[in-house]
């Protein structure tokens, strides 16, 4: 669905069902570089059981308008100005990468508009190498094939998609290539500066779920270790193999994990 | 790290199975697949959860092979399918439906010419040939209606080199995707997504296999190609009421194409794939990087010694100078020009269709058959054979003279198939 959000026309996938605003909502918030079909079967399955999903493109990604938001507050805000536009009042918050970091900063400051907090592949601070930022600055194809193989463990990047004959590294490389311009080096950036993740944490009040991939070089299970302790009401659940495009090399594990906490 | 070609042609798609370790693909020979509990059951069928329902729609010893040959072409995603008859089947009636148009070379497979000139026009879908070489001819065959451009990397029989890139982006032009049966090629000699074509697709019969002991085909989406911008699909863009009213592109903004192709194709046309024709594939594309390096080495000694050759009237291969599409050939194709070519017997006393059957009868290494790819070397004449019921004029139309033969080289000792069609050609010579 489409719906102007902070003065922009925003693309809204629902999940395959229009959401009921009587059913309680679920936020998914994509990383960099990415769109709202990352989620595919993870948000499918909710908007069928119960939940009205709501998983958009961020502004300047795939179908949504205006620029990529330059700061991860700033990607929280407009979260909450989606969740006003909707008229949802609270909502269950999953964020995978910056997205977890926007959902975060959302739950830390907005702690009576979200009921839930999951944060996959999440560490604070979120620092990108140099190396990254420099090709994403300068030669995307080339930060795109960095981000790739490192977004994937070795059984990922052999393949072994759980959906019947897709190739998820040639999708994921796909999707990044769809985005506009100048995103990914926006997305690295917003995600590199970001600092406020521990006072963030310390205003969460709502259930949270930490999930985190045994092989993720990305956001390696010791950064998840050290945000558990920022977080210590977080229940931690480990995906293997798994890199950190959890998404689509474990999207049935990751949608257990999810179900189990959106229940517990 | 990420894994290069050689590596892919061997694991893509694989994991040692986890049960009991098998390190070989397993042939999950199977019908349907059981079903957890009922919620289970409705997640699948709903596309929430990832797995298989019914082998017509997805088998794991298919999906191998679809992810190995997605991965080898640098797509995002593959469908295993009955042939390659059925591969072009499912591409086209997966983007269109009666009133579409297609531009296609006219130096195309025999078969994929039937379907697209005297089946498709019975459900209201037409096609104008043009000449591969001729970009002003693609262009101004292009209609309103026009839904896909087609046509081989390497033309059909005369080797017509594909420019892929020039035909890509006058296809992007005009809002469509191009379709490059790559069957001659394989990816290991050419990868056309990376020359800007957006669908491909095999009859993995041919090298892929390699054995000559399956037929199947394998299609593959680049995932490039925006349908939403284009706004000429609305298959892939519109709600489709065959399956939950899903849009395809909002479900999934680069796999849009090969969501519908499985979900309706599979489904409803049903040229589905036996996991063990499957089996036999992957067994092939394990060695298919090594395969087409002595394919490619065995070919050049042949058409070397052929080119020499005082009973050979022309050798049509475009690694030769002389050949129309040689620059092309060395820029889009520098690992080799395929192993299957033709060339024209100069005839003997009776003329040269009574010599290429000589020809043909007096081989004895080299089969005489319709097939190509396979690892034994191959032979036909066409005259004689596929095209027997033609006159010389309407042979000379199609590119075939009456001492035109095929060949297609195989794996044996150069050395062999070189003295096996001196033998041939001596005998041709007195014919």
């Amino acid at each position: 669905m489409e719906l102007q959000v902070s003065g922009h026309s925003t693309y809204i996938y629902t999940g395959g069902k229009t959401p009921d605003p009587a059913l309680p909502a679920v936020v998914f918030i994509h990383g960099a570089q990415q769109d709202h079909s990352c989620w595919g079967l993870q948000s499918r399955w909710f908007a069928h059981h119960g939940h009205a999903v709501l998983a958009p493109d961020l502004p300047g990604h795939g179908r949504s308008a205006g620029h990529a938001l330059a700061s991860v507050d700033a990607i929280a805000d407009w979260i909450i100005a989606l969740l006003d536009a909707k008229g949802v009042r609270k909502a269950m918050l999953v964020g995978h990468s910056m997205g977890a970091l926007a959902a975060l900063d959302a739950a830390g400051r907005h702690a009576d508009r979200v009921s839930r907090l999951v944060l996959i592949g999440a560490s604070v601070p979120m620092a990108v190498s140099d190396a990254l930022l420099e090709a994403a600055a300068n030669d995307e194809p080339a930060a795109m094939a960095m981000v790739n193989g490192w977004s994937h463990s070795q059984r990922g990047l052999l393949g072994a998609s759980a959906v019947p004959g897709m190739w998820i590294y040639g999708i994921n490389r796909r999707l990044m290539e769809r985005q506009q311009p100048g995103t990914m080096v926006n997305d690295l950036r917003a995600c590199h500066s970001y600092l406020a993740g521990a006072t963030a944490a310390a205003g969460v009040k709502c259930p949270v779920l930490l999930v985190a991939g045994s092989r993720d070089q990305m956001t390696p299970t010791r950064n998840t270790k050290t945000l558990a302790s920022l977080l210590p009401q977080a229940k931690v659940v480990t995906l293997h193999p798994a890199g950190h495009a959890m998404m689509s090399e474990q999207p049935d594990a990751l949608l257990d994990a999810l179900v189990s906490f959106s229940y517990g | 790290m990420t894994y290069k070609f050689d590596t892919l042609s061997l694991h893509a798609g694989q994991t040692p199975d986890a049960q009991h370790g098998a390190r070989a693909q397993p042939i999950y020979l199977t019908t349907s697949f059981v079903f957890k509990d009922t919620d289970h059951a409705a997640a699948l069928f709903n596309m929430e959860r990832a797995g298989h329902v019914y082998s017509r729609i997805s088998n794991p010893t298919n999906a191998v092979l679809e992810e190995r040959i997605a991965a080898l072409e640098g797509g995002v995603g593959g469908i295993a399918v009955a042939s390659g008859q059925a591969a072009l089947h499912l591409a086209i009636a997966t983007l269109m439906g009666a009133g579409s148009h297609i531009v296609a070379s006219r130096s195309l497979y025999g078969g994929s010419h039937n379907l697209l000139e005297y089946t498709l026009p019975r459900f209201g879908v037409t096609t104008t040939f043009v000449d591969p070489r001729d970009l002003d001819a693609w262009r101004g065959a292009i209609r309103p209606e026009t839904r896909l451009l087609f046509g081989e990397t390497l033309g059909n029989p005369g080797l017509d080199v594909l420019d892929v890139p020039a035909v890509a982006d006058l296809a992007h032009e005009h809002g469509l995707p191009l379709l490059v049966d790559s069957t001659f090629t394989t990816p290991y000699l050419m990868r056309p997504f990376d020359h800007g074509a957006d669908l491909v697709f095999h009859s993995a019969t041919k090298f892929l296999g390699g054995h000559g002991v399956a037929i199947g085909g394998l299609l593959v989406d680049s995932g490039a190609f925006d349908w939403d911008k284009s706004g000429k699909y609305p298959t892939l863009t519109e709600p489709y009421a065959g399956f939950h009213g899903m849009d395809f592109t909002e479900e999934s903004t680069v796999a849009a194409f090969l969501l519908r192709a499985r979900r309706e194709g599979l489904r409803d046309f049903g040229a589905c794939m036996s996991p063990l024709t499957a089996f036999q594939i992957l067994q092939g594309m394990e060695t298919l990087p090594l395969r087409m390096q002595r394919h490619i080495e065995n070919t050049r000694k042949v058409v070397a010694h052929l080119a020499r050759h005082e009973a050979v009237a022309a050798v049509a291969y475009p690694e030769l100078e002389d050949h129309p599409d040689h620059a092309l050939a060395k820029r889009l194709l520098p690992r080799g020009c395929g192993a299957v070519f033709s060339f024209t017997l100069k005839g003997g006393p009776s003329g040269p269709k009574a010599a290429g059957r000589r020809f043909i009868e007096s081989l004895r290494v080299f089969s005489h058959l319709a097939n190509v790819g396979d690892a034994k070397s191959l032979v036909i004449h066409p005259a004689s054979t596929t095209h027997f019921r033609m006159s010389e004029d309407a042979l000379g139309a199609a590119g075939i003279h009456p001492g035109t033969v095929r060949l297609s080289i195989g794996l044996e000792d150069a050395d062999d198939l070189i003295a096996d069609l001196d033998r041939g050609l001596a005998a041709a010579q007195k014919a």
